[in-house]
């Protein structure tokens, strides 16, 4: 379900690492949890975000919920198909569905990120506590 | 059913409501050069007086209102209000006057202004009420910004407000459009405020807390007085949502809770009828260290004599024209008067009865998070339907069938798959009994049919709507 080589945040975002790059998204159980998405605002390219900054706001048919940045870095990239189509954020969110690419700043910050099975065993203590 | 056709596909060309008399009177042709007359309207619908009348009748008939029945959405409050209440609003010396008139020949109006400042102090523990602020938001922005004036007079504005995660959801709005960062404050097992995580996020860097009280969950910030503590201790200043007052009248006051500014949403808790788009009003009231800010005109009163006071040099200044939604006022205070301090506090008393009449009625059938008492609503939400593949949204609109309007869904945040229930104190109890007997009858559906839930509304005038597909690909004209 969650990609081995990913990291991610008690927030539920991901981050896809790829040299000095990091591909930034929403797992799928924020996809899940949000319900159909509407509408997604992205941040501007050359954007200077600090971890935990919020980078953009999610809206669904349930709530609008900020995006966090998971790490520092310089915005490279965003993903502007999610601005006609924002549906992939639900049908595809650990791959088409990324939203923004990031020039990474300090690579330290992915230590304090959850591997893909403690983010699992993170989603599981969340379920006992409902 | 047949579908309501809009008034558009109604017309037909050359069809009208009434015709002129034939001009017996020579026609004066230079009068229509002087009278700017507009163009056409292109596709302007043409329709018979019957025709307007029987289409608009029968678009009032599909609606659900509170004239009709119970009306349980939580953090809205929508209760029955009386009627005489709005004929005291439409006696004519208050609907003739004009807000241009000398104070001298406005004495009337003003007296219902400054009478009801006071009996809003005394309900509130606060010192002095604004009315123009013309709704809860508008309220909690003149709140933010008479913080932020008595801030930037101390020195520093400051950069940061305090909101924790139980709290209305315009309250963040309503900081950020006032020029501040927002910091979650999480709420503990109880649902009410971590006072470790308020204490840790305190600073000198943080003008306030904006603290719903009773939070949305319907829970009573027991600890309101630690929390105004530790953010006054760092300089800050306390911030009260007051929408869910009808919960607290005659039974304790913000203003002894530390509180140093608060909105009270008229068309809420003081018999105006809301949901309808306004007019509503949001006053704030304000302990002493806020009053100078105060928007102008204030209406004082001297010798007997009413009067407006425009000279508040450090007044952030009008928000609104004149003195705010002045009817709804009246009606407020007449309100107020008819029930007298013990009606108040029945009000509150019964509202919360209510909807714990509701809460313990329910409660086996439909999970509660948070096991605090709770006061004017409950959450529930649907933990135990969703075993059988059934989420709020399919209660929801099963309800519809039932002849009940739903609750509010997925508010707040914090419960997943969210019902927020407030009955008000206005509903009988055989009224109460057949919105449990509704919920009742849907968990049992849950278990034993749930296809009738997931496919509801049955009965309803426009089955389940595509809600995605009208947010993605919003149609908001009709065009031919």
């Amino acid at each position: 379900m969650y990609p081995e080589d990913f990291r991610y945040t008690k927030d539920h975002e991901w981050v896809k690492i790829e040299g000095d790059t990091a591909s930034v998204g929403i797992t799928d159980f924020a996809q899940s949890q949000l319900g159909d998405v509407v509408f997604v605002e992205l941040p501007e390219i050359g954007e200077e975000l600090k971890s935990h900054q919020t980078l953009g706001v999610v809206e669904s048919v349930k709530a609008v919920s900020d995006i966090y940045s998971p790490i520092s870095g310089e915005v490279t990239e965003v993903n502007e198909g999610l601005n006609d189509v924002p549906e992939i954020l639900n049908q595809d969110p650990h791959s088409k569905g990324w939203i923004i690419k990031l020039k990474i700043k300090d690579k330290s910050e992915l230590d304090e990120l959850m591997s893909a099975s403690e983010y699992e065993k993170y989603l599981e203590g969340l379920k006992d506590e409902e | 059913m047949i579908r309501e056709r809009l008034i558009f596909e109604i017309s037909d060309k050359g069809k009208n409501g009434f015709r002129f008399p034939k001009l017996d009177v020579p026609e004066n042709k230079s009068l229509n050069d002087r009278i700017p007359m507009r163009d056409s309207i292109k596709d302007f619908p043409q329709v018979s007086e019957v025709e307007v009348v029987r289409h608009f009748t029968r678009l009032s008939q599909t609606n659900y209102c509170v004239d009709k029945g119970i009306y349980p959405l939580g953090s809205c409050t929508m209760k029955y209000n009386p009627k005489i209440n709005e004929r005291i609003a439409q006696i004519e010396n208050f609907i003739t006057s004009h807000p241009f008139a000398d104070p001298e020949m406005s004495q009337g109006n003003l007296e219902v202004l400054k009478t009801l400042e006071d009996v809003l102090r005394e309900v509130t523990g606060m010192d002095a009420f604004t009315f123009q602020p013309a709704a809860g938001a508008q309220g909690e922005l003149v709140g933010m910004m008479l913080i932020r004036a008595c801030m930037e007079e101390r020195g520093d504005p400051r950069k940061f407000v305090l909101i924790p995660d139980s709290a209305h959801g315009t309250n963040p709005s309503s900081a950020h459009i006032c020029g501040y960062k927002v910091k979650e404050i999480k709420s503990n097992d109880s649902g009410t405020i971590d006072l470790d995580d308020l204490s840790n996020n305190m600073d000198k860097d943080v003008a306030a807390i904006m603290i719903t009280n009773p939070n949305t969950l319907g829970v009573f910030e027991n600890q309101i007085k630690e929390a105004s503590e530790v953010v006054h201790s760092k300089g800050g200043l306390v911030y009260m949502d007051g929408a869910n007052m009808n919960a607290l009248m005659g039974i304790c006051r913000p203003g002894d809770m530390g509180v140093d500014a608060i909105h009270l949403n008229l068309h809420k808790t003081f018999s105006t009828p809301h949901g309808g788009g306004g007019p509503g009003a949001g006053p704030v009231g304000v302990k002493k260290i806020l009053e100078p800010y105060l928007p102008v005109p204030r209406v004082k009163n001297k010798d007997d004599q009413y009067f407006i006071d425009e000279d508040c040099p450090k007044s952030i200044g009008r928000v609104h024209s004149f003195y705010g939604n002045f009817l709804v006022a009246v009606k407020a205070l007449a309100y107020i008067l008819s029930l007298g301090p013990e009606g108040l506090r029945e009000v509150s008393e019964t509202a919360v009865l209510n909807s714990n009449y509701i809460r313990k009625s329910l409660e086996k059938e439909y999970h509660l998070k948070y096991k605090t008492p709770t006061l004017h609503e409950c959450v529930f939400s649907d933990k135990y339907q969703k075993q059988y593949g059934v989420s709020n949204i399919d209660i929801a609109k099963r309800l519809i069938d039932l002849g009940v309007h739903p609750p509010t869904m997925s508010f707040p945040l914090i419960v997943h798959g969210a019902l927020m229930t407030e009955p008000t104190e206005t509903e009988s109890k055989a009224d109460l009994d057949s919105f449990i007997e509704a919920m009742k009858q849907i968990a049992e559906e849950a278990r034993e049919d749930p296809g009738i839930l997931k496919s509801a509304p049955h009965n309803s005038y426009v089955r389940r709507l595509d809600e995605t597909a009208a947010a993605r690909n919003p149609k908001l004209r009709w065009e031919p």
